[in-house]
C-alpha cells in the first residue's frame, strides 16, 4: 500500500495524531466490519450444509433446476467488476481522477448487470413454481393447519397444462428436471435456501452500487486524491467480499448437486 | 496514574465544559462528542427501563392474584410477557452499560479525544432508536406473544405478523450493537494516551474490550437468525418449520449461539464497574490486575462454547449434553478469580461506603447466587427438574438484575459528578439501594423456592399451592420500582440542585479523573501521559 502524505491539503480528523494514524484506524473498523459481513453469511453456510446432508436428493434435484449458465455468467461479471474497483482505487491513489471515475461508473454498471440478470432468474422460478414454501401452493390456505403435504403446488399445477409449460420457454428437459424436484418430499427447502442466500447477496450487491456511487461522486469532486483515498478503499473492500460471497454461493447452489 | 505526571488544568469546570460547548437541542442531537452520545444514551435506556418496568410490575400485580377476577386476559399476559423480556433485553441491559457507561468514560479513561469513528457513533445511537421505534411499533400494531426468545416454529406459525417488525427491531439494534463495539476495539487499539500500553488501560476497559469482542464476533448470528426469522413468516422458506422439513431446534442452536455470549455482553462491562468502584472506595491498588484483565477475555472465549446448555432438555444427544454441561463449569473459574481478586482488594484496604460502593457490593452478594444457581442448571440431570420452572427465572433476575442493573446504577452514582459537575445525595442513593436490594430478594428469592416446587414459568396461572409466595414476590417488585424511583429523583435533583462536584471527589486514580469536572469539550486540555498502571494507589 502506497504510504499517505500528510503534507497536502487533506486535514486529519482533531483526535487523530496524523494523516497515517487516521488512515490505519479507518483500515481497521473497516476490516472488523467485514468480518461480521462473512459472519453473518457464515450462518447461513452453516444452515445450507446441515440441509445438504440432511435431504442430499433434494439439493442435488432442486440445483439441478437452477441455469447454471446465467449464474456463470453473473460470476463473470462480479470478478469483472471487482478488477474495475480494483483499478478504481489504484486510478484514485495515483491522482487520475477522470478514468479512476470511469471505472467506478464500470462497476456500478457490473451491479446493474448482475441485479438483471438475477432478476430474469428469480421471475423463471416464479413462472415454473420453483419458489420458497408459501409461494408454491396454488392455494396457500390449503396449508393451514400443517397439512401442506396434501396441496397441490405451482409446479404440479403447470406440469399439467401443456399450454402454460409453452408460454414459459419450459422445454422438454427442464419438465423432466421440474418432475424430479416435485418427486421428493420437502422439495421447497432448497428454494428457501436459493432465495434467502441469493436475495441477501443481492441486497448487499444493491447497498455496494449505491456506496460505490457515492465514491464516484467523492471522486468527480476531487474530494479523494493521493492523499487521503479511505472511502474508496473501504467501498473497495466491501465490493470485493461481495464478489467473494458470490464465488462461494454459485458453485454452492448452482454446481454441487 | 501518578498525578506528577498528567497535566491538567483544573478550575475549568465553571466556565468551558462540554455541556455549555454549544447549546440549543440541535447542538446535542448533531453532536459528535461521545460524552453527550453517553448521555443521549442514558436518557434513552433509562426511558425504556420505564417502559419495561411497567410491563414488569403488571405481570407481577396480575399474578398475585389479589381479587377474583385475573388482571390480564391470558393473550394479554403472553404480550405483557414479551415485551418486558424483549424491551429488558434488548433496549436496556445489552445497551445499558456499554453504550452509556463505556461511551462516557472509554477514551477519558484511555487519554484519547473521542472515540476512533466520533460520527459512526452518533449513527449507531440513531440506528439504535430506529430499531427501538420500529419495535415498539409491535406494540401498536400487531402484538407479539412469543417471549423474548421467538422460538420456531411459534414465531414462524402461530404468532401475529408484529413480529416481523419486532425482530427486524432486534436486527437493527444488533447492527448499532456491532458498529459501537466496533469503535470501542479501534479506540482502544489506536488512541491511547502516550505511555498508555495495553497493561495499563483500567480493567473497565479491559471489560468493555472483550465485550466489544463478543458483539463483534455474535452479534451477526443473530442478525441472520432474525432474518431467518423474518424470512420464515414472509415466504414460508421452511429452514425452520417441520412442515417443510425444517428442524426448529436448529433456531434455538442459532439463537443460544448469539444469547448465551449475549448474556456476557450484559455481565462483563458489569464487571468492569465493579473493577473499578471495589478500587476506589478501597483505595487500594487492585489485587491482581492482570488476573481480572485476562479473565475477562477468557469468560469472552468460553461465552462461545456453551450455548447448548439453553437446550439439554431439547433432544440433544447425551453426549452433547454431557459436553455442554462440563463446559459451562468452566465459566466459573474466570468469575470466581474476579470475585476473588475485589475481596482480595478490599481486605486491609480504607473501605468507604458511599452509594456507589453499597451497588457494588449488592451486585457482588446477588451475582455470586446467580452464578451458583447456575452451577445447579448446568447439571444435566438437575436442568432436567429445573428446566423451564421459575427457578431459571430467579437465577437469571439474579445475574441479570441483581448483576448489571447494580452495576449499572453504581456506575451511575460513581460517574456522576464527571458528567454533571454536581454530586448526588448521598442519602439519596442509599435508600434506593435499600429499597432495591431488598426488594430484589424478596421478589426473586421466592421464585426459587417456586422452581424447586414445580412451577413453570411463562404460565398464565398456577395451583393454589403458589399463592403465597407470588404475592410475597410481588410485594418485593413494588419495592424494587420504589428504590427505582428514589434513585430516579436523587438522579434529577443531583443534576439541577446537587453540590458542585471537586475534579475528583472519590480520589479515584484513572486518567477521567485528572481532567476537570465535567470535562472540557476533548476530554483533557493537554493530552495526559502516563507513567504508571491505572490504580496506584501509593
Ligand atoms: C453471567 C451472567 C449470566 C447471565 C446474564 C445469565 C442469563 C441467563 C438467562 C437469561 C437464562 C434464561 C434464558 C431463557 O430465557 O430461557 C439463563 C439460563 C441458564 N443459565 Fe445463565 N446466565 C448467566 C450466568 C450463568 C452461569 C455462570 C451459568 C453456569 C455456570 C449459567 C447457566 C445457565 C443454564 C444452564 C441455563 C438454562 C436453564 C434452563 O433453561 O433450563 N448461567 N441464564
Ligand atoms: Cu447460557
Amino acid at each position: 500500500m502506497t504510504s499517505v502524505s500528510s503534507s497536502s491539503e487533506f486535514q486529519h480528523q482533531h483526535h487523530f495524531k496524523s494523516a497515517e494514524h487516521q488512515y490505519a484506524s479507518s483500515k481497521q473498523g473497516i476490516w472488523i466490519f467485514l468480518c461480521t459481513e462473512i459472519l453473518m453469511f457464515g450462518g447461513l453456510f452453516v444452515g445450507y450444509l446441515i440441509y445438504h446432508s440432511l435431504y442430499p436428493t433434494v439439493f442435488k434435484n432442486g440445483s439441478e433446476t437452477l441455469d447454471w449458465k446465467m449464474g456463470a455468467v453473473n460470476t463473470v461479471v462480479l470478478l469483472i467488476s471487482s478488477f474495475t474497483m480494483a483499478a478504481a482505487i489504484n486510478y484514485v491513489q495515483r491522482g487520475l481522477h477522470k478514468i479512476a471515475a470511469i471505472m467506478l461508473a464500470l462497476t456500478i454498471a457490473c451491479a446493474g448487470a448482475f441485479m438483471v440478470i438475477k432478476y430474469f432468474e428469480y421471475s423463471h422460478k416464479f413462472h415454473v413454481g420453483t419458489v420458497p414454501g408459501k409461494f408454491s401452493l396454488v392455494d396457500p390456505s390449503c396449508a393451514a393447519g400443517g397439512k401442506r403435504l396434501e396441496c397441490e403446488s405451482k409446479i404440479s399445477a403447470l406440469l399439467k397444462n401443456p399450454a402454460e409449460l409453452e408460454k414459459n420457454h419450459v422445454s422438454a428437459e427442464e419438465v423432466s428436471r421440474l418432475k424430479a424436484v416435485i418427486s421428493q418430499p420437502r422439495w421447497e427447502m432448497f428454494y428457501g435456501f436459493y432465495f434467502v442466500m441469493t436475495g441477501l447477496h443481492g441486497v448487499h450487491v444493491v447497498a455496494g452500487a449505491f456506496l460505490i456511487f457515492w465514491v464516484f461522486v467523492k471522486t468527480l469532486r476531487r474530494k479523494v486524491g493521493p492523499e487521503y483515498y479511505t472511502p474508496v478503499e473501504g467501498v473497495g473492500l466491501f465490493w470485493h467480499v461481495v464478489d467473494l460471497v458470490w464465488i462461494y454461493l454459485f458453485p454452492l447452489l448452482y454446481l454441487v448437486g | 496514574m501518578s498525578s506528577a505526571h498528567t497535566k491538567t488544568e483544573h478550575g475549568h469546570s465553571t466556565d468551558h465544559n462540554y455541556l455549555n460547548h454549544g447549546s440549543g437541542i440541535w447542538s446535542w442531537m448533531t453532536t459528535l462528542d461521545h460524552k453527550r452520545i453517553g448521555l443521549m444514551y442514558f436518557a434513552t435506556v433509562s426511558t425504556l427501563f420505564l417502559i419495561g418496568g411497567f410491563f414488569a410490575l403488571g405481570i407481577r400485580l396480575h399474578l398475585a392474584k389479589f381479587g377474583a377476577e385475573p388482571l390480564l386476559q391470558p393473550d394479554t399476559y403472553n404480550k405483557f410477557m414479551t415485551f418486558h423480556g424483549a424491551i429488558m433485553v434488548f433496549m436496556v441491559i445489552i445497551p445499558g452499560i456499554p453504550a452509556f457507561l463505556g461511551n462516557f468514560v472509554l477514551p477519558i479513561q484511555l487519554g484519547a479525544k473521542d472515540v476512533a469513528f466520533p460520527r459512526l457513533n452518533l449513527a449507531s445511537y440513531y440506528i439504535f432508536i430506529a430499531g427501538a421505534a420500529i419495535a415498539a411499533s409491535s406494540m401498536i400494531f400487531n402484538q407479539v406473544d412469543t417471549g423474548w426468545t421467538f422460538y420456531t416454529p411459534y414465531s414462524t406459525a402461530k404468532t401475529s405478523n408484529g413480529v416481523i417488525l419486532l425482530v427486524l427491531g432486534a436486527f437493527t439494534m444488533g447492527f448499532s450493537s456491532i458498529l459501537t463495539g466496533l469503535n470501542f476495539i479501534v479506540t482502544t487499539h489506536k488512541l491511547r494516551a502516550p505511555g498508555m500500553t495495553m497493561d495499563r488501560i483500567p480493567l473497565m476497559i479491559w471489560a468493555l474490550y472483550s465485550t466489544s469482542i463478543i458483539q463483534i464476533l455474535a452479534t451477526p448470528i443473530l442478525a441472520i437468525t432474525l432474518l431467518l426469522i423474518g424470512a420464515e413468516k414472509t415466504l414460508g422458506v421452511g429452514i425452520f418449520d417441520p412442515d417443510l422439513g425444517g428442524d426448529p431446534v436448529l433456531f434455538q442452536h442459532f439463537f443460544w449461539f448469539y444469547s448465551h455470549p449475549a448474556v456476557y455482553i450484559m455481565i462483563l462491562p458489569a464487571m468492569g464497574v465493579i473493577s473499578e468502584l471495589i478500587t476506589a472506595f478501597s483505595k487500594k491498588t487492585i489485587f491482581g490486575y492482570r488476573a481480572i484483565a485476562y479473565s475477562s477475555v477468557a469468560i469472552a472465549a468460553v461465552s462461545f462454547l456453551v450455548w447448548g446448555h439453553h437446550m439439554f432438555v431439547s433432544g440433544q444427544s447425551t453426549l452433547a449434553g454431557i459436553i455442554f454441561s462440563i463446559i459451562t463449569m468452566f465459566v466459573g473459574v474466570p468469575t470466581a478469580i474476579k470475585l476473588f481478586n475485589w475481596i482480595s482488594t478490599m481486605y486491609r484496604g480504607t473501605v468507604t461506603f458511599e452509594a456507589p460502593m453499597l451497588f457494588a457490593l449488592g451486585f457482588m452478594f446477588l451475582f455470586t447466587i446467580g452464578g451458583l444457581t447456575g452451577v445447579f442448571l448446568a447439571s444435566t440431570g438437575m436442568d432436567v427438574h429445573f428446566h423451564d420452572t421459575y427457578f431459571v427465572v430467579a437465577h437469571f433476575h439474579y445475574v441479570m438484575v441483581g448483576g448489571t442493573l447494580m452495576a449499572l446504577m453504581g456506575g451511575i452514582f460513581y460517574w456522576f459528578p464527571k458528567m454533571f459537575g454536581r454530586m448526588t445525595s448521598d442519602l439519596g442513593g442509599r435508600i434506593s439501594w435499600v429499597l432495591i436490594f431488598t426488594g430484589f430478594n424478596v421478589t426473586f428469592f421466592p421464585q426459587f423456592v417456586l422452581g424447586a416446587m414445580g412451577m413453570p414459568r411463562r404460565y398464565f396461572d398456577y395451583l393454589p399451592e403458589y399463592t403465597n409466595l407470588n404475592q410475597i414476590s410481588t410485594v418485593g417488585s413494588w419495592l424494587i420500582g420504589l428504590g427505582f424511583l428514589v434513585g430516579l429523583i436523587t438522579i434529577i435533583h443531583g443534576i439541577f440542585k446537587g453540590e458542585k462536584a471537586s475534579d475528583n471527589p472519590w480520589g479515584a486514580k484513572t486518567l477521567e479523573w485528572q481532567t476537570s469536572s465535567p470535562p472540557p469539550h476533548e476530554n483533557f486540555i493537554n493530552t495526559p501521559t502516563v507513567t504508571a498502571g491505572p490504580y496506584d494507589f501509593r
